[in-house]
């Protein structure tokens, strides 16, 4: 029990902490509107009436978390999931962007990196603009691609994924050319006695002393990936996925719904970088090296 | 095939061929320098021609040169952007972001509770898309520039706040008994050891922090601004199909980006000089 304690009361304060803060919050942000009401409707408020008010409004400036988790909950248990009104539907659709724009950025960066580690031009040429673009914002390309792949008649999940891959593909490849330049002179020297060919070094050596490296990168990449499917979204006024949902929301006024979008997102992303940090665990402890044997 | 196309294929063999000898040779500044940017070059001039070539029409992919003719054409309507965009929605919003960051931190320095209680949760927010609060803050600040920065004062807090807080305890129990040795006080113990060994994650924490300042700002104009502005321009233009001012505008944007965060690394080059990730380098 007390290490119990120890291990999670910390993360369990601060997480009600931001809860309470939330409400009173909600409280301060939606009082303008409650005492206009009031005013209107010739009525004293109370305080115990301005709070209830406050955390019941139908389109509050900061809706109280427990609007939210009935909307989320309205929305996502209590509709079928085919329905447009499902919060699970939109997500889906995020989703399957998400997924295929991080396996395709993915795949992109571990082979650009394999290029990199393995041909000295490429190096020198390549890797200083892969690190320059960074530095870029590429998000605001978002829009563009989206409208030019249109007018080539590509719509749908294709456009939303190439976004996705364009932000997931930088962090795999600085990562994984770390992680293929990590083997030390010695590991290579050892290669180089037995006289292993550079295929044999790429997978006796190079590709598992990488992986370590390898994950951390995916986890940055799946979250980089959802936000630009969700930022893909917005520009063309999509009427599905999350970021439509942000986007309508915005137009009508209906914070709820925005903030049940947004919890969603969050929970995904969340989601996915467990899921990865997961399949890490597993994968290292295999390999025999457990994350904390590298610290 | 037509001749811009054959002109392209023996640009780029000839430039690779180039790279290839040049990287080969013993790598000095120059040659460092050189094959990069003979690559880049490479690029635009393979981009012109096949675009060209292929009379590729320019709604869809215009030419460096005329994305150039663009920028040039339109200075002022650029600079326009850039000032509301990123002198006041972003760098403000950076200032304030990250200041915040950084006090929050040494406040719960002492407090290892806290710390334990923040670090996860901070590295959580840090991995969600916070770029979805940007309608609600768009809703409570307005259309102005100040709902931007407070879209970036959010994006660069978490971050700020982990890189810092996980800097502040990156010294070696050597070093702090020799503080103890020495009977410093708290605020000589922070300024003496505490800060200078957390300035390399401080400084990662603000390079991050510049790239998610511009997206940021960008990004919350998409949600509504008055009509100037970076995100305003690009979403208005990709509408009216002008790629070649989009494209303008992507220049602004990423020499923006890359001064901002050349001007940080710098700064980290010049206070961190004593750090074993800054030397080494030539």
């Amino acid at each position: 029990m007390k290490r119990m304690w120890a291990k999670f009361g910390p993360v369990v304060t601060v997480v009600i902490a931001i809860f309470a803060l939330w409400y009173v919050m909600a409280v301060v942000m939606n009082a303008n509107w409650a005492y206009d009401k009031a005013e209107r409707a010739d009525v004293d408020l109370g305080f115990n009436e301005l709070v209830v008010d406050t955390w019941s409004q139908k389109k509050p400036r900061l809706p109280a978390p427990h609007q939210v988790a009935v909307e989320l909950w309205n929305t996502t248990v209590m509709k079928s999931i085919t329905s447009k009104r499902s919060l699970v539907f939109h997500a889906w659709i995020t989703l399957s962007s998400t997924l295929l724009g991080f396996a395709m950025g993915t795949v992109l960066g571990i082979l650009l990196a394999v290029g990199i580690v393995h041909n000295k031009a490429m190096n020198l040429s390549v890797m200083p603009w892969v690190i320059a673009s960074q530095t870029i914002p590429i998000l605001a390309i978002a829009p563009m691609i989206i409208v030019v792949l249109n007018a080539v008649g590509i719509s749908g999940l294709v456009p939303k994924a190439v976004i996705s891959m364009y932000l997931s593909f930088f962090p795999v490849v600085v990562g994984m050319v770390k992680g293929l330049r990590a083997p030390d002179a010695m590991q290579m020297d050892q290669m180089r006695t037995w006289n292993a060919s550079k295929w044999t070094t790429f997978w006796a050596l190079r590709w598992p002393s990488s992986v370590p490296y390898l994950f951390p990168s995916l986890k940055i990449g799946v979250a980089a990936a959802l936000v630009g499917a969700i930022v893909a979204e917005l520009p063309t006024g999509a009427v599905r996925g999350l970021g439509a949902r942000l986007l309508a929301g915005s137009y009508y006024g209906q914070t709820i719904q925005i903030w049940s979008a947004l919890l969603m997102a969050a929970a995904l992303a969340a989601g996915l970088v467990m899921i990865i940090g997961q399949i890490e665990k597993v994968t290292l402890r295999k390999m025999g090296q457990s994350q904390e044997a590298r610290r | 095939m037509n001749m811009y196309l054959i002109g392209a294929l023996v640009f780029w063999l000839a430039a690779w061929a180039l790279n290839v000898w040049l990287s080969n040779l013993k790598p000095t500044r120059l040659t460092k320098l050189l094959v990069p940017v003979i690559f880049g070059i490479t690029l635009l001039v393979i981009w012109e021609w096949v675009v060209r070539g292929l009379e590729v029409k320019a709604v869809l992919l215009p030419p460096p040169s005329m994305i150039g003719a663009a920028f040039v054409n339109n200075i002022p309507t650029l600079w326009a952007d850039f000032v509301q965009t990123f002198i006041k929605g972003a760098l403000s919003g950076y200032f304030i972001g990250c200041g915040a960051a950084f006090i929050t931190a040494i406040a719960i320095d002492r407090s290892p509770f806290l710390q334990k209680g923040l670090l996860p949760v901070g590295n959580f927010v840090a991995a969600l898309p916070i770029i979805g609060m940007a309608p609600i803050l768009v809703m409570w600040f307005g259309f102005g520039w100040q709902s931007k920065a407070a879209v970036v004062v959010i994006m660069v807090f978490f971050p700020m706040l982990v890189n810092t807080v996980q800097g502040m305890q990156a010294q070696t129990a050597m070093q702090r008994d020799l503080m103890r040795t020495y009977a410093a006080s708290y605020p000589q113990k922070l300024l003496k050891l505490r800060l200078p060994a957390a300035a390399p994650f401080i400084f990662n924490g603000l390079k991050i922090s510049t790239t998610l300042a511009l997206i940021g700002a960008i990004v919350a104009e998409f949600f509504g601004s008055p009509t100037v502005g970076m995100g305003f321009r690009i979403s208005t233009e990709v509408g009216r199909l002008a790629l070649d001012m989009v494209w303008a505008e992507i220049v602004v944007a990423a020499i923006a980006g890359s001064a901002f965060y050349g001007v940080v690394a710098l700064l980290e080059k010049a206070t961190t000089f004593w750090h074993p990730s800054q030397r080494g380098q030539d």
